[in-house]
C-alpha cells in the first residue's frame, strides 16, 4: 500500500514540475509591469526601477525562476503584493473556505443527483428519465456567476429569506474555534448550534449555485452505472430467485453502481474546486479562488503561482485518495500507477 | 521572509482565530447601534501609508488609525453637508504651532498616547517624517509637493517640541502636513521590528498598526474584512460616536446595492452612478454627492504623433463629443458639466467649463481643414478596473466620432498594465480621471499639463508658454499676478486641447437614514470619526 | 454508402424515439440559422446607442428591452449568436483536430509518443482549468483568437484521452491488421483506418465541449477578459446586465443569459443524443 502511494506520488512529480514551469512562464507573460502598478500613481521611472529591483524583477527570467525554485524548496510561496501578506499564510487561511463551499455544493449535488439517477435508471425511458435529463442538463448549462446572481436576487432581495451575501459568517457571529477550518463543522464540534446555523445559512446559496452545476455528471453517471448493474448477470440471477424489487435495486444494483459514481465524484470535486472561483466572487466568499483571480488581474505573480501549485497538489492527492478508496470498496481492482 | 517568521505569523493567524472572543470578536456584547458596517469593492492591502503599492483603501485604514500633526477644519457645502475646509488648518496631535519665515515649531498635545500606551514624542514625529521622505515612491513624492524633502529639515527639539526648517517658502507646506501621508508612527514599537535590511520596519507595519489615532485596528484580513475599535484615550479631536467599525469587502456591485437596500450595510462609496440616483429618488437611504475638488474625467490625446499632433483634429474632436449624453446616460446626472462656456476664460477657478459643445458641423469643418480631411482609424483605451464608467463613455465617443470620419477601436487595458501604458505615452487616445489632493489650479496643471512630463501628463504635452505660466503661479505671492497666470494657462489648455475635459465627477456616498455626520474629504475615503448612528 | 444510410436510419430512429434529442436537434438548427441569417433580420443596429431610450423594459418595439446605452437587447442577442457560435466552433475544431490526432497517435504507436502526450495531458489536467484559461487570455491579450485558444487548451486532455483509448483498443483489431497486410503504410493505417473509427465517439465530445466553450467564454467576459466592447457577445451582455438585476432591470441580463443557456443546453442534449446514436447500449 505504502509502496503504491509512493509510486503514485513519484509518478505525479513530472506533472507538478510541468505545472510549476508553465505557471511561472504564464505569469511572466502577463501584460503590464507589477513594479509600475505598485509604485503608485505618482511614480517616476526611477522609483519604478527601484521597486523593480526590490521585487527582483530586474533579473533575467531564468534567474527569477531559480530564485522562485529556491523559495519553493524552502516552502515559501512569496509575498502577495495586493494583500501584503505571505501567500502561504493566505492560502492556509482561505483553503478551508473553498473546501467547505465545494464540499457543501457536492453534498447537495449528491443528495439530489444520485436518487434522480437511480430513479431514471429504474424507469428508463419514462417521463422521469427525460425530466431528470433535462433538469440536470439545464443545471450544467447555466454560467455559475449568473445562477449565483439570480439566486441572490430572488432569495436575498425579493423573498428576503437568505442572509446577506457577505462571506462565511454574518458580522455578529463569532468564528468557531478552528478544528477542521470548516465553520459549520467546527461550530457543531464546539456545541454551538447557533453559529453552525448562521454559517450554514451563509453557505446555502453559494453551495446551491455550485451544486446545480454538478448535478448533470453525477445524475448521468448514476443512471448509466445503475443501468449496467441492473442488466448484469447477478441481478438477473437475483431476480430469478424471487428477491423483492426494492432489495434488488438498493442492495444488489446500487452497491455495484457505487464504484463509477465514486470516480465521477472525485472528478467533479476537483473540477468544482477550480470552477468555484466565480461563485466566490459573487458571494464575497473568502476562498482561494477569488484570491487567485484578483491577483491575476493585477499581475500579482506570487499568489497565482501559489494557488495553481496548491490546486495541482490537491488534484494529485485527490486522485490518489480515490484510487485508494476504490481499492477498499472493490478489492478486485488492482491499483496501478 | 524567513521560514521562522512565517511559522510565527501563521501561528499568530491561527491563534487569532483560536482566541475567539477577545479581541478578535469584539462583536460579543456590542449592539448593532454602536457598530458601523461599511462595505466596498476593494479592501486595503496595507495599513502603512508609506508602504510600497499601498492602495486607496489603505489610505482610509491609515487615516482613521493614525494621527497627523494637523488636520483641516470643516465647513458646510452648498447643500448643507459637511465639507473639509482646506483654508483652515487645525490641531490634531499638535496643540499649537508657531511659524516664522524659516521654520515652523509644533508643540505636541499633552497626554497623547499610542495604542500600546507609550507617549507620543517629538522623536516619533521626526522618525516618521524621516521615513516618509526616505522610503521613496508615493510618500516621498507627496512630501516633496510641500517642499518637505530632507531628514535634516525635521528637528526634535525636546519631547514635546518639533520643528520643521523650510527649504523655501511654499504655500503648500502646511496643507501638505494635513494629507494622509505625514502620519506619526510609534517609532519605539516599529524599531523593535526593524532589521538591518529593513530599517523602517516596512514589512511589519504593512500588517500591523502602530498609531495613536481615533481607532485602532482590531482585526485585519486583507481582501475580506477590517475591524476598527474606538481608541477611548484619543486626544486628536472630539471623541468619535461610533464604537466599532466593520469594513467588509463585497466585490459584486449588485450585491452592495442589495445590502444597502435591505439595511444590512450602513455605508458605501462603491455603487454605480445609476444606483446612487435611484437610491436618492427612492428616499430609503441618504445619498450625499459632492463634486470632487480639482478632479476631471477627460479624453487625452497623444499630441506628439499623427493624427492628434494636429490641433485642428483635436479641436474637431472637442466639437464632436457627446458631452451631455455622457453626463446623462453614463453618470446619470451625477457630474458637473465642463463644456459650453460662453466667451474666453475670465475666471481663475479650476475646474471650469471650456467653450466647446457638441456641434458636428463645426467639427466636420475643422476636420476638412485638417491634415486628415478623409478621417482616419485609431484606438481609444481605458483602464479595465474602471470599466463601469469608461466603457460606456468610449462607446458613446466611438459612435459620435464615426460621424466625423474617425473610426475608433475600443481597447480595454487590465489594471496591471494601465500605468505601464501611461508611462510609455504611446496610446493615441484614452479616457481617464485625474484629481489633485491639494486644491490649487497650478497644482493640477503642474502634474497634468507641465512639460516636466509627469505620468499624469498622459498626452506628452510640452509648451514653454504653458510651463512658464504654471511655474510663476506655483510660487506667486501676489493674488492678481497669480490669477493672471492661472487664466493664462487655462486659456492655453482650452485653445490647444491636448486633453478634453468631459465632466467633474461626484464623490457619492450612500448611508442608512440613521447614519449622520458624513464629511467630504479630499482623499475621497471615509472618515469614521465624525460619523454618528442613531 | 450503406453505412451512411444505416446511420441516417439510426438518426431518424433516435430523433423520433427520443423527443428530447429531437427537440435539441431542432434547436441546434435554429441556432445555426440565427447565426447565419440573424444580422440580416434584426430590427435595430446592435451597436446603435440612444441616450433617450436607456433601460426601457421589453415592449412591442424592443422585444427584449434596451440596455444601459439604449441599444436594442433583442438585436444584440440575435447578432451575438454568430460570434458565440464562432468562438465555440473554432475552439472545438482546433482541439478536435489537434487532440484527436495526438490521441490517436499516442494510442496507436504507444512508447514515448504515448508517454509524452500522457504527461502533457496530465499536466494540463492538474491545473485549475478556468484559471488556466484566464491566465492564457490575460497573458496573450483578450482577443477572440486567444479566447478560442484558451478554450481549446483546457479541453485538450479530454480529447487526447478519449482518442487514445479508442485508438488503443483498435490497434490490433482485425480490420487494422488486414489493412497492414494489404500493404498500407503505418501512417495510412492510422489516418484512413483507425482515425475514422474514433470519429463517432469524438463527435460526442465535440457536442459536449461546444457547450463548455460557450460557458468558458462567458466566464472570461464576467471577469473582464472577454471580447472588446461594443461587440455583442452573450457573456459580456450577462456580465454587464448583472449590475442591473438588483435595480430591477432584469431584462438586460436575463435574455442574453437565456440565449446562452439555451445554446449550451442544446449542445449538451445533442451530445447525449449522439451518444445514443453511436451506441445505444452505452446510453447514459
Amino acid at each position: 500500500m505504502l509502496a503504491m502511494i509512493g509510486r503514485r506520488l513519484a509518478a505525479a512529480l513530472p506533472s507538478i514540475a510541468g505545472v510549476v514551469v508553465v505557471t511561472f512562464l504564464l505569469t511572466r507573460l502577463l501584460p503590464g509591469d507589477p513594479a509600475a502598478y505598485f509604485a503608485g500613481p505618482a511614480a517616476t521611472p526611477q522609483a519604478i526601477e527601484e521597486i523593480r529591483q526590490r521585487l527582483g524583477l530586474d533579473q533575467s527570467v531564468p534567474a527569477q525562476f531559480l530564485t522562485y525554485l529556491g523559495d519553493l524548496a524552502r516552502g515559501e510561496f512569496g509575498l502577495s503584493l495586493t494583500t501584503g501578506l505571505p501567500v502561504m499564510q493566505e492560502l492556509v487561511t482561505r483553503l478551508p473556505a473553498s473546501l467547505e463551499l465545494t464540499l457543501a455544493g457536492l453534498l447537495f449535488a449528491v443528495a439530489v443527483a444520485v436518487p434522480l439517477g437511480i430513479l431514471a435508471a429504474v424507469r428508463a425511458g419514462s417521463w422521469i428519465d427525460h425530466a431528470t435529463r433535462i433538469v440536470a442538463t439545464a443545471g450544467v448549462s447555466l454560467p455559475t456567476f449568473f445562477t449565483g446572481l439570480l439566486l441572490v436576487h430572488v432569495f436575498y432581495s425579493v423573498l428576503q429569506v437568505a442572509p446577506a451575501p457577505m462571506g462565511r459568517l454574518d458580522i455578529f457571529s463569532s468564528t468557531p474555534p478552528p478544528v477542521t477550518g470548516l465553520y459549520v463543522l467546527d461550530a457543531l464540534l464546539a456545541g454551538d448550534g447557533e453559529t453552525a446555523l448562521a454559517a450554514l445559512a451563509q453557505l446555502a446559496l453559494p453551495a446551491l449555485t455550485l451544486g446545480i452545476f454538478a448535478l448533470a455528471p453525477l445524475a448521468r453517471m448514476t443512471r448509466a452505472a445503475m443501468l449496467a448493474a441492473l442488466g448484469s448477470e447477478f441481478v438477473r440471477a437475483a431476480r430469478a430467485s424471487g428477491l423483492s424489487r426494492g432489495r434488488i435495486v438498493w442492495v444488489y444494483a446500487f452497491r455495484n453502481a457505487m464504484l463509477p459514481v465514486l470516480t465521477t465524484l472525485g472528478m467533479v470535486f476537483s473540477f468544482l474546486l477550480g470552477a468555484n472561483v466565480l461563485v466566490e466572487k459573487v458571494f464575497a466568499w473568502p476562498g482561494i479562488g477569488s484570491y487567485a483571480i484578483e491577483a491575476l488581474i493585477v499581475s500579482d505573480y506570487a499568489p497565482v503561482q501559489g494557488f495553481v501549485l496548491t490546486m495541482a497538489l490537491l488534484y494529485v492527492l485527490l486522485n490518489l485518495a480515490i484510487d485508494i478508496l476504490y481499492g477498499i470498496v472493490d478489492p478486485r481492482v488492482k491499483v496501478e500507477s | 521572509m524567513k521560514r521562522r517568521d512565517f511559522l510565527k505569523s501563521s501561528a499568530a493567524a491561527a491563534a487569532g482565530v483560536a482566541i475567539g472572543g477577545v479581541p478578535w470578536n469584539p462583536a460579543l456584547g456590542q449592539s448593532r447601534k454602536d457598530t458601523l458596517l461599511a462595505i466596498s469593492e476593494n479592501g486595503p492591502n496595507s495599513l502603512d501609508i508609506h508602504g510600497v503599492g499601498t492602495n486607496r483603501p489603505g489610505y482610509e485604514a491609515s487615516w482613521n488609525s493614525y494621527d497627523r500633526l494637523v488636520t483641516f477644519g470643516a465647513k458646510k457645502d452648498a447643500n448643507g453637508n459637511d465639507h473639509y475646509d482646506y483654508t483652515r488648518i487645525e490641531p490634531e496631535l499638535a496643540e499649537d504651532w508657531n511659524a516664522t519665515d524659516g521654520s515652523v515649531t509644533f508643540r505636541l498635545k499633552r497626554g497623547a498616547k499610542f495604542h500600546d500606551g507609550s507617549p507620543v514624542t517629538a522623536a516619533d514625529v521626526k522618525w516618521s517624517f524621516d521615513r516618509a521622505v526616505t522610503v521613496g515612491g508615493f510618500p516621498t513624492f507627496q512630501m516633496k509637493a510641500g517642499s518637505l524633502e530632507k531628514p535634516e529639515q525635521f528637528v526634535a527639539v525636546d519631547d514635546r517640541t518639533f520643528r520643521i526648517d523650510f527649504l523655501r517658502k511654499d504655500k503648500l507646506t502646511m496643507p501638505d502636513l494635513g494629507v494622509p501621508v505625514p502620519v506619526v508612527i510609534n517609532s519605539g514599537l516599529a524599531k523593535k521590528h526593524a532589521t538591518a535590511a529593513d530599517p523602517w520596519a516596512m514589512d511589519w507595519l504593512r500588517t500591523n498598526e502602530a498609531g495613536s489615532g481615533a481607532y485602532r485596528v482590531a482585526r485585519f484580513q486583507p481582501g475580506t474584512e477590517v475591524v476598527f475599535q474606538r481608541n477611548e484615550e484619543w486626544v486628536g479631536g472630539p471623541k468619535p460616536k461610533i464604537q466599532r467599525v466593520i469594513w467588509r469587502i463585497v466585490p459584486q456591485g449588485g450585491n452592495r446595492r442589495a445590502l444597502l437596500e435591505r439595511g444590512d450595510a450602513d455605508v458605501s462609496f462603491d455603487l454605480a452612478s445609476k444606483d446612487f440616483t435611484e437610491l436618492a429618488d427612492s428616499r430609503k437611504l441618504t445619498i450625499v454627492g459632492t463634486p470632487v475638488e480639482n478632479a476631471l474625467q477627460y479624453i487625452g490625446f497623444n499630441v506628439n504623433k499623427p493624427p492628434f499632433d494636429d490641433v485642428k483634429v483635436r479641436q474637431a474632436v472637442a466639437w464632436a463629443l457627446p458631452y451631455q449624453a455622457i453626463i446623462d446616460s453614463v453618470m446619470y446626472g451625477r457630474a458637473l458639466p465642463m463644456f459650453g462656456a460662453k466667451g474666453p476664460v475670465t475666471d481663475a477657478a479650476w475646474p471650469q467649463p471650456h467653450g466647446y459643445a457638441t456641434d458636428l458641423d463645426r467639427a466636420k469643418a475643422l476636420m476638412a481643414a485638417s491634415a486628415h480631411p478623409n478621417g482616419f482609424e485609431t484606438t481609444i483605451s481605458f483602464d479595465l478596473g474602471l470599466a463601469g464608467i469608461n466603457e460606456p463613455i468610449c462607446v458613446l465617443v466611438q459612435e459620435s466620432l464615426a460621424r466625423i470620419g474617425i473610426t475608433l477601436t475600443i481597447n480595454k487595458i487590465p489594471g496591471a498594465n494601465w500605468r505601464n501604458e501611461l508611462l510609455k505615452k504611446q496610446l493615441p487616445m484614452l479616457t481617464n480621471t485625474f484629481g489633485g489632493w491639494l486644491n490649487f489650479p497650478d497644482y493640477f496643471f503642474f502634474w497634468a499639463y507641465h512639460g516636466q512630463n509627469a505620468l499624469f501628463n498622459t498626452m506628452g504635452y510640452k509648451n514653454p508658454k504653458m510651463d512658464g505660466a504654471i511655474e510663476r503661479a506655483r510660487f506667486a505671492t501676489d493674488p492678481a499676478a497669480y490669477a493672471a497666470d492661472v487664466k493664462a494657462f487655462v486659456g492655453i489648455a482650452f485653445d490647444e486641447m491636448p486633453r478634453i475635459p468631459l465632466f467633474q465627477p461626484y464623490l457619492n456616498v450612500a448611508m442608512q437614514k440613521n447614519v449622520t455626520g458624513y464629511r467630504y474629504w479630499f482623499h475621497r475615503q471615509l472618515d469614521y470619526r465624525q460619523l454618528e448612528k442613531a | 454508402m450503406a453505412a451512411v444510410q444505416a446511420y441516417a436510419r439510426h438518426l431518424r430512429h433516435v430523433v423520433t424515439e427520443n423527443p428530447v434529442t429531437g427537440a435539441a436537434f431542432a434547436l441546434f438548427l435554429l441556432l445555426v440559422l440565427t447565426a447565419i441569417l440573424g444580422p440580416a433580420l434584426v430590427p435595430f443596429d446592435p451597436l446603435q446607442s440612444d441616450a433617450s431610450r436607456t433601460l426601457h423594459p421589453p415592449s412591442a418595439r424592443h422585444w427584449f428591452g434596451t440596455d444601459q446605452l439604449g441599444r436594442d437587447v433583442f438585436s444584440r442577442v440575435v447578432v451575438a449568436t454568430r460570434l458565440d457560435m464562432t468562438i465555440a466552433f473554432a475552439s472545438v475544431l482546433l482541439v478536435f483536430v489537434t487532440g484527436t490526432l495526438t490521441g490517436v497517435a499516442a494510442g496507436h504507436f504507444g512508447g514515448w509518443v504515448d508517454r509524452l502526450t500522457g504527461r502533457i495531458a496530465d499536466t494540463i489536467m492538474a491545473f485549475p482549468l478556468f484559471v488556466l484559461a484566464m491566465g492564457i487570455v490575460a497573458a496573450l491579450g483578450n482577443s477572440i483568437g486567444n479566447i478560442v485558444l484558451a478554450t481549446a487548451v483546457v479541453n485538450f486532455p479530454l480529447y487526447v484521452r478519449v482518442a487514445r483509448a479508442e485508438a488503443n483498443v483498435r490497434r490490433d483489431a482485425g480490420f487494422v491488421e488486414a489493412a497492414r497486410v494489404s500493404g498500407n503504410s503505418e501512417a495510412r493505417v492510422v489516418l484512413f483506418h483507425i482515425l475514422p473509427n474514433t470519429l463517432p465517439i469524438m463527435m460526442v465530445q465535440v457536442s459536449l465541449t461546444l457547450g463548455y466553450a460557450i460557458l468558458n467564454a462567458a466566464g472570461l467576459s464576467f471577469i473582464g477578459l472577454g471580447v472588446r466592447p461594443p461587440t455583442p457577445e452573450w457573456g459580456i451582455m450577462v456580465a454587464d446586465g448583472a449590475n442591473y438585476i438588483q435595480s430591477g432591470e432584469w431584462w438586460v441580463a436575463l435574455f442574453p443569459g437565456l440565449a446562452l443557456m439555451l445554446a449550451v443546453f442544446c449542445f449538451n442534449l445533442l451530445g447525449d443524443g449522439l451518444r445514443d446514436l453511436i451506441d445505444p447500449r452505452r446510453r447514459t
